[in-house]
């Protein structure tokens, strides 16, 4: 019956305007537009478009535009086109709906609902443009007090990740993501000095230069992982789960699965790179206890290790546990979070909103006293720079944008990067569609981006009259919540609007 | 050749010093009287010969690279974990999680080892992971296995060498099993066959380092009969998922 291929998108071609270039064909790799060779001129096939937006962008004369498809059924809130269409694929192919990037879904955003101070009058606000204004921060475990020597050099202090932007790019595998895309991301992170995550997929032999501003992370899968890899990057980050995928694996399909994506997993040419849903030797606290300082030992105490988990229902009494475990460091991925491959259901329906994740677990490590044992990271869902001033303000020690950074490398959120065809160069291995990102243009505007969030994320400090990010931690006064239930101002621990 | 006593003395800090020695221009090192200290020889590259006399604890050799290790008593979980390359030989059992991600370099084992040995081992190229097992295993063996080489010689009888969900999700590698297998312990993904007369040949290899690490079996190699287990497909789950 072939329900499923229904076109979603309209792709509008104006005729006055269009000189059949075939600049769109060149640029299309789902093969949306083509060329008629009977009337010479340039068509299209809607029903494999993706709304990626490429040749609209490119279009030099702007003939193209994309819009959503109309409606095609009966009006029903029970039974939208997408309900409807998913169970259509479903029933042709009996397969698990696969999709990409973080949760598209319609649910409340807290961050959206709280609101920032600012000084009036009382006290005054601070122009950033005038004076000092520190954003510098250091990530990993703090010592219960600090033991200076003869010269007042602090002593005996754990390994720590300076940062002079309290955002960091999220874990994005090579293999998931283009080498030109990590290139752009670990270039920029060198250049503004704060950090890029290699993901799962290893390190490739291009990226070992930017050792001192990687983090290099350890999965179920373990791939790529040996002593030359745990020793490249500042510090370590044990992944056991992900917003976008909460309580399930990865599998990373065998056609991505190329020469250069298959030596930097050490696994063979073109075979499925399979993640486990858990670590087969992490089944408690204790065991992840031995993972953190097996890779402790391994580096001989000198890199922090991070552990990175979804933000689940339990996710307080979690992280408790992963801070007694070791751990320097909690990643803590909310629902939001992007991915390059998921099952639509589980990115969708499972995990929690970081914001109410974040402010359970600040408030549990505090109750228990041991909040400065472990620094708190915090990603998906990050949009803005308010939205970090406001993770700050909850408890947060930094963010990890991963989607952003992609958008700013010319992404638009198509949701498609498990089909390996990113026409944006970005999550795919084809070296036609790679060579479209250039890394040098990439990086600059990676760079870009972390420098105009950082102006925007003083101007708001300023405002509230506090001239240190420090000051910002955990400062949940700054915050008042818009719309929200009693139960939710509790768990968020900040006063409704007004108050 | 240095000497450690190990009694009593907290992992960390015996950690620390066996990397110093080593580094000091070691090259043969005993440590006597290991009870239970973690990370042994974790993450240590280069021509080292390691004795223990005594059991190591968990992630013995983990990230390891070259190192030949000699356990005379039984070893705890996870050892070779994510292990790169070098030889381990146990003079006993070993626990659960033997060689888990292992990608490399070779683990002998005397006796029986627990639940979940040699999951997620791959290899690359030239690099071939190895587990030898001379007794019988527990469940889960090979699970999600990506490469590599396994074999059971199921001391004593051959009866019942493997436990239940043997090889389940796996994709790449092989394993020799000494014996039967009945098909209701074997995962999904995997299949049944005779090893070829190479791979006999190469079995008898393997029977022959056994018997020079542990001494004369009470089997003749030549006349065991060996199941031979492999992934139906590199692909297990390619046909799970539907586009959206």
């Amino acid at each position: 019956m072939g329900f499923s291929k229904k076109a979603k998108f309209k792709v509008e071609r104006d005729r006055d305007r269009c000189i059949d270039c075939g600049v769109c064909v060149r640029q299309c790799a789902n093969e949306v537009h083509y060329l008629d060779e009977e009337t010479k001129e340039v068509k299209c096939n809607a029903t494999a478009c993706v709304n990626c937006q490429r040749c609209v962008e490119l279009c030099p004369t702007g003939a193209l535009a994309i819009s959503v498809a109309p409606q095609q059924y009966t009006n029903s809130d029970s039974w939208s086109v997408d309900h409807m269409r998913a169970i259509q694929i479903q029933a042709e192919s009996g397969g698990i709906l696969l999709t990409g990037m973080g949760s598209d879904r319609v649910m409340p955003s807290y961050f959206d609902r709280m609101m920032l101070n600012a000084s009036q009058v009382t006290n005054p606000s601070i122009d950033p443009l005038r004076e000092p204004m520190e954003l510098r921060t250091f990530l990993g475990r703090k010592p219960p007090k600090l033991e200076l020597n003869a010269h007042g050099e602090p002593q005996n202090v754990p390994p720590q990740l300076e940062i002079e932007v309290p955002i960091m790019f999220s874990a994005m595998s090579f293999g998931s993501i283009s080498l030109n895309a990590i290139t752009s991301l670990a270039t920029a992170a060198t250049e503004e000095n704060t950090f890029y995550n290699t993901g799962e997929g290893g390190l490739h032999k291009d990226l070992f230069k930017y050792g001192k501003n990687t983090i290099t992370q350890v999965a179920s899968g373990r791939f790529g992982v040996n002593i030359d890899y745990l020793q490249a990057g500042a510090a370590i980050e044990i992944k056991i789960g992900q917003g976008a995928k909460p309580g399930i694996g990865g599998h990373l399909p065998g056609e991505k699965v190329g020469a250069d994506v298959a030596q930097t997993r050490m696994i063979p040419l073109g075979s499925d790179a399979i993640s486990p849903a858990p670590h087969h030797d992490i089944y408690s606290i204790e065991d992840l206890a031995q993972l953190i300082y097996s890779l402790k030992e391994a580096t001989e105490y000198m890199k922090p290790i991070s552990v990175k988990i979804a933000a689940v229902h339990n996710v307080a009494a979690i992280a408790s546990g992963i801070a007694r475990a070791g751990a320097d460091i909690i990643a803590i991925d909310g629902y939001r979070g992007g991915t390059g491959a998921t099952p639509l259901r589980t990115r969708d329906h499972v995990g929690l909103p970081i914001e109410l994740a974040l402010a359970a677990v600040d408030t549990r490590l505090r109750e228990e006293g041991i909040r400065q044992e472990i620094s708190l990271v915090v990603g998906g869902g990050i949009r803005h720079s308010a939205d970090v001033v406001k993770a700050i303000a909850l408890g947060a020690d930094a963010v990890y944008i991963g989607t952003a950074a992609l958008i700013a490398l010319g992404c638009h959120v198509c949701q498609k990067c498990y089909t390996g065809k990113c026409n944006w160069g970005i999550a795919t291995q084809t070296p036609t569609l790679v060579k479209r990102l250039n890394p040098e243009v990439g990086a600059r505007r990676a760079a870009n981006l972390l420098r105009a969030w950082k102006h925007e994320i003083k101007e708001m400090l300023g405002g509230m009259g506090i001239n240190a990010l420090e000051s910002l931690r955990g400062n949940r006064l700054m915050l008042r919540g818009v719309g929200m239930t009693d139960s939710e101002l509790r768990i968020l621990g900040i006063k409704a609007a007004g108050e | 050749m240095v000497t450690i006593d190990a009694r009593g003395v907290y992992y960390m800090h015996l950690n620390k010093r066996i990397r110093q020695v080593l580094q000091d221009g070691a090259h043969e090192l005993v440590l006597k009287n290991v009870n239970g200290q973690r990370y042994i020889a974790d993450a240590i590259r280069g021509r080292y010969r390691l004795t223990i006399e005594g059991i190591p604890g968990n992630d013995l050799a983990a990230f390891m690279d070259g190192p030949e290790v000699v356990v005379k008593g039984n070893a705890q979980d996870a050892v070779a974990n994510t292990m790169n390359g070098g030889t381990i030989i146990i003079h006993g059992d070993a626990g659960d999680t033997l060689g888990y991600a292992m990608r490399g370099g070779e683990v002998f084992i005397r006796g029986n080892v627990g639940y979940r040995v040699g999951i997620h081992m791959k290899e690359y190229q030239a690099q071939v992971p190895l587990i030898v097992v001379g007794g019988k295993t527990g469940d889960f063996l090979g699970e999600y296995m990506a490469g590599g080489i396994i074999v059971v010689l199921g001391a004593p009888d051959a009866v019942d060498p493997v436990g239940n969900y043997c090889g389940t999700g796996m994709h790449a590698g092989v394993m020799y099993i000494r014996g039967e297998v009945a098909n209701y312990k074997l995962g999904r993904e995997v299949q049944k066959s005779t090893p070829s007369d190479e791979e006999l040949e190469f079995l008898a290899t393997i029977c022959a380092r056994y018997e020079t690490y542990f001494g004369q079996q009470d089997y003749e190699a030549k006349n065991a009969t060996f199941t031979k287990l492999s992934p139906q497909g590199s692909r297990p789950y390619g046909n799970l998922y539907t586009h959206t």
